[in-house]
């Protein structure tokens, strides 16, 4: 049963806070040296999974293994893991190759092995030149280096971020998630990252697992989450989506026809092969705003969906231009066009025009 | 609001005033040159020269010194234990020790040192200089308790959480994180515990043995035989050691 080129073998853990289960029947299997992330809002229980596995808390039922070993009755000191914690937490009164030393010493590694071994992961975060400092001495992006490098010398099998890059400001942040992923790649470790920002976990990670309420909803590529969503609320946790309920009127071949009580016109989609989906089934349907295309001209490309709609607003945002647009009283939009030729188009809140799309580019999912 | 603020700062004034003027007076007395302290003479420093001759004094203040030593380093040895220690309770039974660990500072004196002496002689024990320090010890525990609980309190719980993950174990991460963490409120705790020893009259009185006088007790029994400016001056010395240290006890603990 225990595969053997996982890092990390989670079956049906479960942790309750109280009356809540904060972690529900978590199964989870990480391959050795990938990216894995655990994406979800706030409260979803991924941070109790993270401390869970650092062994910062006890899980009620459940297993953990780590490179197919059991961590029941393991403490946080004999795992071979290690936390970067959202604060950093770094000592402060250690300067900062202390901070990075105090790992390899507290688990007896030789004092000459030790030097060498802080230099070399030090030099991985690029923080040589800062060996002396104290934390309080660091801007915020290089602590969070202490912080990693402090966790790489023990050159764990697992290395585990808790919301690494909150705390840093949105430039910093975006140079950290390249940096983070080329220091998984120099550093060949397996990284486990918690995080509720979405574009960070689909830049950075190999895997991303979406929680909510203690469940995980979906483990999959970025690709795989973002182009088909298994669910109302995946779609809207990554990126943006644009909803609509209906009803599958009839069925023809792989195709079927969609009425929406919320907007005028049928809709024709492509049946996904897993739902059992019949005339009468209520749908949801989830088209990314950019796989949008909006036009004034009567007659559509083949294999395209059409519905008429007005504009109601127009946000410029530099590369591209947000549309929204109505297709029903309770019904609007986003529409994403880049700001190339067709930002010279000139629409204007008020104009009535079409929203196309491919037909196979919209989601379904059965309610 | 103005008229308000200048009429609170004249209260604060007549407050300070009160506070201070009789320890004024007696600064300003100490230096009188008349043996009877009421009338003023002129300056002197004669006074505090004879406290430098006095035998009996300085014995005295060498046992107040070791005793204030002695039992500031019991009291930071078991307080500290116990704050550090109670932080692997469960949080309702931290907070029930923590309650009964204040009581005995709003015990009347005399009560502690009345059921201290008994006890003493209970276990038979004879009064020393020995007892004394067990007594002030007593006493200050709860002081260096709660200093260091406070300051506990304060850290980072994911420190000794981080110390824990990169392999410290229990005994590690309090030598390499917490107790050095800890130091300002430890070195303020056994300050403040000196000075209270220092200047401890009742307990003392209660359970030290013959020829164990401390300075409190010396001075006590000077004045049974009459004020003099030597008291004034002894007085003066005391107030500013004691002020100094709890200065110095408050400006290591705000780092």
């Amino acid at each position: 049963m225990v595969d053997q080129s996982a890092s990390i073998d989670i079956a049906s853990l479960v942790k309750r806070h109280g009356t809540t289960l904060a972690v529900d029947h978590v199964s989870l299997t990480v391959p050795r040296g990938e990216f894995f992330s655990l994406l979800g809002p706030s409260g979803a229980g991924k941070t109790s999974l993270l401390r869970m596995i650092a062994g910062f808390e006890t899980p009620d039922e459940g297993t953990i293994r780590i490179d197919g070993r059991s961590m029941e009755a393991v403490p946080p000191n004999r795992r071979p893991v290690n936390l970067v914690f959202q604060s950093y937490a770094l000592f402060p009164h250690m300067t900062v190759a202390e901070n990075v030393a105090f790992g390899p010493t507290m688990q007896g590694v030789p004092r000459a092995d030790i030097a060498s071994r802080v230099r070399l992961a030090l030099d991985m975060v690029k923080l040589s030149s800062k060996e002396e400092r104290l934390p309080s001495q660091l801007s915020g992006g290089e602590q969070q280096r202490v912080a990693l490098a402090r966790a790489l010398v023990n050159r764990p099998t697992v290395l585990l971020l808790d919301e690494p890059l909150s705390a840093l400001d949105q430039q910093l942040r975006q140079e950290m998630q390249v940096e983070l992923k080329s220091i998984q790649a120099r550093a060949a470790c397996t990284f486990v990252c918690v995080t509720h920002h979405q574009e960070e976990a689909l830049t950075m990670s190999d895997r991303v697992a979406v929680m909510h309420q203690g469940r995980v909803l979906q483990v999959g590529s970025p690709q795989d989450l973002y182009e088909s969503p298994g669910s109302a609320f995946v779609a809207r946790f990554i990126g943006v989506s644009n909803e609509l309920r209906g009803v599958v009127r009839r069925i023809d071949g792989e195709r079927a026809i969609v009425q929406s009580p919320e907007c005028v016109g049928e809709i024709q989609i492509v049946l996904p092969m897993h739902l059992a989906i019949q005339a009468g089934s209520p749908v949801t349907l989830l088209i990314r705003p950019e796989r949008l295309r909006l036009s004034t001209a009567a007659q559509g490309l083949s294999g395209e969906q059409s519905l008429a709609a007005s504009v109601d607003k127009v946000l410029y945002s530099g590369s591209d231009r947000r549309y929204l647009v109505r297709l029903g009283e309770h019904v609007v939009w986003n529409v994403r066009v880049p700001n190339d030729e067709s930002g010279r188009n000139g629409l204007v809140p008020g104009d009535h025009l079409s929203v196309r799309w491919q037909i196979s580019d919209a989601v379904v999912l059965s309610e | 609001m103005k008229q308000a603020g200048g009429w609170l700062w004249r209260v604060s004034l007549a407050n300070l005033f009160f506070l201070y003027g009789p320890i004024a007076v007696l600064i300003l007395f100490s230096f009188n040159a008349s043996r009877l302290s009421a009338t003023w003479q002129g300056w002197t420093w004669q006074w505090y020269r004879a406290l430098w001759v006095n035998q009996a004094l300085l014995d005295a203040t060498v046992n107040s010194l070791w005793v204030a030593t002695v039992s500031t380093v019991l009291a930071l040895f078991l307080g500290v234990g116990l704050a550090v220690g109670l932080d692997s309770l469960p949080g309702r039974r931290q907070r029930q020790i923590e309650q009964a660990m204040l009581l005995p500072l709003v015990i009347p004196e005399v009560m502690m040192g009345v059921s201290l002496l008994l006890f003493f002689v209970l276990l038979q024990i004879p009064l020393s200089l020995m007892t004394v320090m067990v007594g002030h010890a007593l006493f200050n525990l709860p002081v260096v308790m709660i200093i260091v609980r406070a300051r506990l309190k304060k850290l980072d719980p994911r420190l000794m959480e981080v110390a824990a993950d990169l392999g410290a174990s229990y005994w590690d991460t309090l030598r390499h994180v917490t107790i050095p963490l800890l130091r300002p409120a430890i070195l303020g705790a056994g300050l403040m515990a000196f000075t209270i020893s220092l200047d401890d009259f009742i307990v003392t009185y209660f359970t030290a043995g013959p020829g164990a006088t401390t300075l409190p007790l010396k001075v006590y029994s000077m004045i049974k035989s009459g004020m003099s400016p030597e008291i004034n001056a002894l007085s003066v010395l005391f107030v500013i050691v004691s002020m100094g240290l709890i200065g110095l006890s408050l400006l290591v603990q705000r780092r």
